[in-house]
Parts: structure tokens; C-alpha cells; sequence
């Protein structure tokens, strides 16, 4: 793999720094033993996450993730309740970025994701240093805004890759390996897909089913694609629908990065996600052909849970028993869905009645405490 | 909110409005007693008191809609069990007496979180709403006979898991449930709204198994009531309890303290069965086949051989062929107190037309529903006898099935079930 990727101007705020070319690592000056105050080197591999150390001062932290495995991986530091205080995604084998997040003191997660599937391979990360503000609940909701656009600009990075992995490999004529990128890009865009639909036509040309789309319009984007690819297992004429993809992708990118949510957007998004999974996801109709369905689902409800996590201070100071069943339903979900994994992916979605209505139950049990984290952050 | 194009709706976030106005978003709010106004039989519009010695909804002179619906409770936890169970009675006292439920209700919260009431019975009156709960044999313990909340011990004997019946074509996804929960109004819309509403607090700790609507009652539970028509074309139900028999009542309908267990005196077993009806071929019968196969007449409702419908049915009588005029597999007689050692049922059911069966006929029937002291001794061997002799049955298949523990009435301050949990 060889992703083709250029230095980018982050939005201002933004935090997160990619090395300047895939494929060759920048050196990041590695830790002194002893120190406590340089970077700190995480070797990811496909079942480690060894970090050179894990007790950092608080303030600005740089981690230097290099991946010494075959596998894609993610790298996350959680706070409580898997609130992602950063990420880089997309770290190809061989490769190593850079995460440079502001942490206060506390205690955290380091999560390698390789394979970038389920809930990682986890240790404790210690900040030290000044006592942890007490963060009022204005500042709170602020810092949401902030965090939440960290997320959704790394997610939009990490798109825009895969993307051009994807139709690169569509337009090579390469059916495997397209069929193998086809739901790992879609993960990206249906983590932050509230974002994207709210760029008015890019979410139609990019994501429409066959079904959606208006009599005389053309129908383009993924599924236009995954039908060729697995229906008649040919990428054959589909070289300008993949060119056409990958330019609203680009779009939807530029404007995602730029993106500011106020903490009721937020709070809806997450909600939006979850309605995506109860209607689209669970039924089956999302990936038709491919049955790659699971793959949205899990990234729609991974989606959800950054934006309700963001919110998690100032929910945890209006209304903690709200934040305890958040938890306990997120995780009864991924549970849910970790039923169906294999390797680093999921069996082919075709469920019987009886699992479809297990997957109902426990997002419908999830969306209902979502759908009134809005009341709660509105509450004056 | 940008224009949406091609056909696609979803809606995006970012114009979302921003303005916050709300001062607070409690959970369901604590209720208070709701004054107990009388309801009559005729008015249809009235509330009908939900606190009281037996739960409303059983003796309560039958509504024209159902809504019925079963739960499977799908946490392992006891507490939350309770706490939902506290929620449900506090938004059944609210909406029988024809209120919102929540804090807010319908229209009147923050503008941000959804409305905690659904809102589609906004104006309507309580249209004698009343809302009945049952917990069956799965809610005590699961397949594989495990005790789910602590509650082994006191599942009642009477409450049996119903044997296979002759022609019982019963479908698993129709069929039991932890909890049932029997709406029946006046008002279809009412009843509808109710189960959505329960549905809806429960989510986290029920699913809804199955639901069913059901229109025209096919029971009178009062003399005040005239005898309605099933989708055969019969007044079904002439000789039903009627909640004026006070003495047959506690007999034959009210579980008594010497049945036990403590927490079900007051209280009733209900059993739902969904009776599909091969209607088509039912009208392709001829009328005396028809009068005959009932055991009455079809536009008096008389007993064969008598001419009104409150007559006595005479067994006995014969025809000038020497056979009996009642037959002696006709379903009145096969069903009749008589021929069952004196049993009998409070029936509450309610016709269903559920579209259409792709063959081209209507998916229609009888949603039966009845009320008893003990099923062991009522519905078991009266259903063993039609199922065996019913000429009815050629018409007739059961399809769905339930049994039900309902406990006595609630008093006010208490909820659904806190005997059965103390």
C-alpha cells in the first residue's frame, strides 16, 4: 500500500501533525531513559502497543506511533469512557506519525487498534503534574466543540487516503484488492456521516443507493461501485465513477475540516448515527451487495460515541446517571456486534430474523438515553 | 437545513437550531393520585379509574379497540425490572385519566429533547382508556428453568405453561412473552398511543414480542351492553360473566386468598389466543350449516329452537328427525358451563383484520382473550373439548397463544406488581 498523501494545512486548533510522506517516517528524536519530558514512542505492531513509557506531564504530549506490523492501525488515547483526547488513523505497515495532544492531569488509555477493529490493545497512560482543573460547564461544552472537531478532521484525513487507495485500486482493475479497501474507506465516512450530509448533494453522488437515486439522474459513488464489484465481479467502466468519487470525497473533506459543531449538534449527530444504524444498517440494505453492512454499523455507532463522549464532562456534571447508561448500552452494542467478527473483519451480513432483532433491541436500548443527550446539554 | 436533492431525506445537522431554552428534562415525573371520577358504560369518552381493588381493564364494560402487546424483558436486572415497571404505572395512571405523560408531555418541553409523551392523543379525551398487565410463565423463569429476577418461588401453580391443543398451528413470534399488556379505549388512537408510549419507556428493558390491534368488541362484559358480532356474522358472547354476577365473579374470575399465591388475590389469569378465521370459506357455507355449526340463530343470536337470544338453551330439545336441535358438536354446546363441569370464562376479545394473506383473502379473525380464577380448571379443558369435537374448527385455526398472570388492582401509591416483588 501506498498511500499518496501531501503535507496538509490543518484547521487552526487543530492539533494533530502527519508525517510529510507516507512510507518514509520522519525521526522523532527518541526518549532519553529517564525522561519524562520528550516524545513518547509507541511501537505498534499487529498484537502490541508498547509505549516507551506511561507517565507523561501534563500539557502537550507527543507520541511517535510507528507500526511494525502488517496491518493498518489507529492509535488512541481515551479518557473515561473512551473520549478520544486524540487519534491518528491510518497508519500503514512500515509507517510512523506523529500525535501531539494536550493532555490535563489524570488518567488515560494509550489503545493501538490494529486491523482498526474493536476496542484495541489497551494500557494505562498517567498524566501528572497540576492538580486537574475543575473545568465549569460552559468551558466543558466548549472543549466538546473543539475535541469533536480534532476527531472529525482526523477522520476526514483518513478518508480522503483510503479513498484514493480504493479507486486507485478500482481504476487498476485490482477487484480484490478494491473489495478489501471498499469497507475499510466506507468506516471513515460513516464515522462522521452526519458531517457529510449536511453538505447538501455530496452525500447523495457519494452514498446513494440504487433506490435513491432520482429518475433521470445518474446513480455514482461506493454503491454504484460495490455493485460491479460484486455482482459481476468486474471493476469494468467503472474508472470515471471511481474519479467522480474520489473528487466529492476531496469535497466533503475540505468542508468537513472546516466544520464547527455547537454541543447540540453534537448530541443530534450522535443521535443521527444511531437512526442510520436502526434503519439503513440493521436491515440490511445499506451494502446490498457486498454485505460489508457491518463494517457502517460499527463505525456509526464508533461515531456516535465520539460525539456523546465529547459532551461526557459536561453530561457527567448535569447528569451522571445519564453517563452510566451510556456506557453500559455503548458497550452491550459493541458487544452485539463483536459477535459477528472474523479476523479483522466481519462475517458477510445476512442475518436471520431472530439476529436482527438482537441487533434492534440493544440500539434501540442505546438510541433512546442518546436521544435525550440534547435536553440535558440545552438545560440552562 | 439544506435542500436535500435526489431523492434522499435524510436530514443533515447543521442547521439545527442552536437557541437553548430549556429549564430542565426530568424522567418520567412522579404522579399524583388522580381524583377518582365515576365512569359509566355509556360514556365513551369518560376516564376509567386506574387505582382500585382489581386492575381496570377486566370487569370494565368492553371498549371497541384493542391494543394488545406482549414484552420480552431483555435485561437480567431486578431493579431495573422495578424501576421500569414503577414508570409504566405512573404513565398508565397519567394516560387513563386522559394526561401526558412526563414532566413536560407532549409539546410543552424544552424544545431541544424529543417530547417525553408521543403526542398523537393530544384533544382526545381519556376514552375510557384502561391499561391491564399480566407477567407470564417465562417472566419467572427462562427454558432452561432458570429463576431470571428472583421471582421462581413465587410463580403461581395455576399459572401452567398451556398444553398443545388438537390443531394448534401457533406461530413462536405470536406466541408468549414475559409481560403482556392488554389497551383497550373507545378511541383506536388512544389505545395505540398507550402500548407506543409503554413501549417506548421500556426500551433498555423490554422489546415488544408482539402487538396486536383488534376492533369491534366481540364480548359484553355488562348488561348494559348489547351482544356485538363476531367476523362470522354471531353475536359471540351472550352468555359471558358479566361484571353484575358479583358472587359468579369471585367464583369463577377473581383469584381468592385461599387460592394463593398472596400477590395474585385480586387478580385473574388471562389467556390470549389469536384464532385466525378462514372467513372465505365460512361465507361460502350455507346459512342453516352455519346456524347449526354455532348452535344459534343468526340474527336473533337465539339458542336453536328458542327465539330470543337471553333464552335458556334447551340440550335436550329434538327435532321432528329425532336429533337434537342444539347438535352435539355444536360449538354452544361444546363451550356451555354444562359440558365443562360448571366452568366458566369472562371473554374479552376482539375481532382483527391484519391486511391480507398474499393468497388473496383477508387475514382475519378473533383475538381471544379470557379471564379466569384458575386456566386448569377453565380454559385447559374447555379448549381440550372444542379442540377435540368443534365442528367450528374447520373454520377456524389458532394461530398465536399466551397465558398470563394478572395480579390484583393497584392501590394508589403502589405500582404494577409490587406485591409480587416485596
Amino acid at each position: 500500500m501506498n498511500p499518496i498523501t501531501t503535507r496538509r494545512g490543518l484547521a487552526a486548533g487543530a492539533v494533530l501533525l502527519l508525517a510529510a510522506l507516507a512510507g518514509c517516517a520522519e525521526d522523532t528524536p527518541a526518549a532519553a531513559p529517564g525522561d519524562t519530558t520528550g516524545p513518547v514512542a509507541v511501537k505498534a505492531s499487529d498484537d502490541g502497543c508498547d509505549l516507551s513509557r506511561r507517565d507523561v506531564k501534563s500539557g502537550t504530549s507527543t507520541f511517535s506511533v510507528s507500526n511494525g506490523g502488517s496491518k493498518v492501525t489507529e492509535f488512541y488515547v481515551y479518557a473515561e469512557g473512551d473520549r478520544v483526547m486524540g487519534e491518528v488513523e491510518n497508519i500503514g505497515p512500515g509507517l510512523k506519525r506523529d500525535l501531539i495532544v494536550e493532555l490535563p492531569t489524570g488518567k488515560y488509555q494509550a489503545v493501538c487498534k490494529p486491523g482498526m477493529i474493536g476496542d484495541g490493545i489497551r494500557g494505562e497512560l498517567t498524566v501528572t503534574g497540576d492538580a486537574a482543573a475543575q473545568v465549569d460547564t460552559d468551558t466543558a461544552l466548549k472543549d466538546a466543540t473543539v475535541s469533536y472537531q480534532r476527531y472529525v478532521n482526523s477522520q476526514a484525513i483518513a478518508l480522503e487516503e483510503k479513498t484514493t487507495e480504493f479507486v486507485t485500486a478500482v481504476k487498476a482493475g485490482d477487484v480484490a484488492k478494491a473489495k478489501e479497501l471498499f469497507p475499510i474507506s466506507r468506516t471513515y465516512w460513516e464515522r462522521i456521516e452526519p458531517v457529510a450530509e449536511s453538505f447538501g448533494d455530496l452525500d447523495p453522488k457519494i452514498d446513494a443507493r440504487v433506490n435513491d437515486v432520482e429518475p433521470g439522474t445518474e446513480w455514482t459513488g461506493y454503491h454504484r461501485i460495490e455493485q460491479a464489484l460484486w455482482e459481476k465481479n468486474t471493476t469494468a467502466g467503472m474508472a470515471k465513477y471511481a474519479d467522480q468519487l474520489l473528487v466529492d470525497v476531496k469535497t466533503v473533506v475540505s468542508k468537513a475540516k472546516t466544520v464547527q459543531l455547537n454541543p447540540l449538534q453534537l448530541a443530534n449527530g450522535a443521535k443521527e448515527l444511531l437512526d442510520e444504524v436502526a434503519t439503513g444498517k440493521i436491515t440490511g440494505e445499506e451494502d446490498r451487495y457486498s454485505h460489508t453492512d457491518l463494517w457502517d454499523f460499527q463505525a456509526n455507532v464508533e461515531g456516535s460515541q465520539a460525539a456523546i463522549q465529547a459532551l461526557r464532562p459536561a453530561l457527567q456534571q448535569r447528569d451522571a446517571a445519564l453517563v452510566t447508561t451510556l456506557d453500559t448500552n455503548f458497550k452491550a452494542v459493541f458487544a452485539a456486534v463483536d459477535k459477528y467478527r472474523v479476523g479483522d473483519g466481519f462475517k458477510p451480513y445476512q442475518p436471520t430474523a431472530d439476529e436482527r432483532k438482537q441487533l434492534g433491541i440493544v440500539v434501540d436500548a442505546l438510541a433512546e438515553p442518546v436521544s435525550k443527550v440534547a435536553g440535558v446539554i440545552a438545560k440552562k | 437545513m439544506t435542500d436535500q436533492q435526489k431523492g434522499i431525506s435524510r436530514r443533515g445537522l447543521l442547521g439545527a437550531a442552536g437557541a437553548a431554552v430549556a429549564t430542565g428534562v426530568a424522567g418520567y415525573a412522579a404522579h399524583s393520585v388522580i381524583s377518582n371520577e365515576e365512569s359509566h358504560a355509556a360514556d365513551t369518552t369518560g376516564p376509567v379509574e386506574f387505582y382500585g381493588e382489581h386492575q381496570a381493564g377486566i370487569v370494565t364494560p368492553a371498549q371497541d379497540r384493542l391494543h394488545f402487546a406482549t414484552f420480552d424483558v431483555t435485561t437480567d436486572k431486578r431493579d431495573a425490572v422495578i424501576a421500569l415497571l414503577k414508570e409504566w404505572t405512573a404513565a398508565a395512571a397519567l394516560m387513563t385519566a386522559g394526561r401526558d405523560i412526563g414532566q413536560y408531555g407532549a409539546v410543552n418541553g424544552p424544545a431541544e429533547a424529543p417530547p417525553e409523551d408521543t403526542g398523537e392523543a393530544v384533544g382526545l379525551p381519556p376514552a375510557r382508556l384502561t391499561l391491564t398487565i399480566g407477567f407470564g410463565p417465562s417472566f419467572f423463569q427462562d427454558a432452561k428453568g432458570n429463576d431470571r429476577f428472583g421471582l421462581k418461588t413465587k410463580r403461581p401453580k395455576a399459572l401452567v405453561d398451556l398444553p398443545h391443543f388438537i390443531g394448534d398451528n401457533l406461530d413462536p413470534a405470536r406466541s408468549g412473552g414475559d409481560i403482556a399488556v392488554q389497551a383497550c379505549s373507545d378511541d383506536p388512537q388512544v389505545a395505540v398511543h398507550a402500548i407506543r408510549n409503554l413501549a417506548r419507556i421500556g426500551f433498555g428493558t423490554t422489546a415488544v414480542r408482539y402487538s396486536q390491534l383488534g376492533f369491534g368488541r366481540t364480548s359484553s362484559t355488562s348488561r348494559a351492553q348489547t351482544t356485538p358480532r363476531n367476523l362470522f356474522g354471531f353475536k359471540d358472547g351472550t352468555n359471558n360473566l358479566k361484571l353484575e354476577d358479583t358472587a359468579k365473579l369471585e367464583d369463577q374470575l377473581w383469584v381468592q386468598p385461599e387460592d394463593g399465591p398472596d400477590w395474585m388475590v385480586g387478580g385473574s389469569y388471562l389467556v390470549s389466543r389469536r384464532i385466525r378465521m378462514t372467513i372465505e370459506t365460512w361465507d361460502r357455507t350455507s346459512l342453516s350449516e352455519q346456524e347449526t355449526i354455532v348452535g344459534r340463530g343468526k340474527g336473533t343470536g337465539a339458542p336453536l329452537g328458542k327465539s330470543d337470544e337471553f333464552d335458556a338453551i334447551d340440550f335436550e330439545a329434538k327435532g321432528n328427525d329425532g336429533t337434537p336441535k342444539v347438535a352435539t358438536d355444536a360449538h354452544i354446546r361444546l363451550a356451555h358451563p354444562q359440558f365443562n363441569n360448571g366452568a366458566e370464562l369472562l371473554r374479552r376479545g376482539y375481532n382483527f383484520v391484519d391486511g391480507s394473506d398474499g393468497l388473496g383473502r383477508l387475514d382475519a379473525g378473533l383475538f381471544f382473550l379470557a379471564y379466569q380464577r384458575d386456566p386448569r380448571k377453565q380454559f385447559i379443558p374447555i379448549q381440550n373439548q372444542l379442540a377435540r369435537s368443534d365442528v367450528l374448527n374447520e373454520y377456524i385455526r389458532h394461530v398465536g397463544s399466551g397465558i398470563f398472570a394478572c395480579p390484583g388492582g393497584v392501590p394508589a401509591g403502589s405500582f404494577w406488581g409490587e406485591r409480587l416483588f416485596s
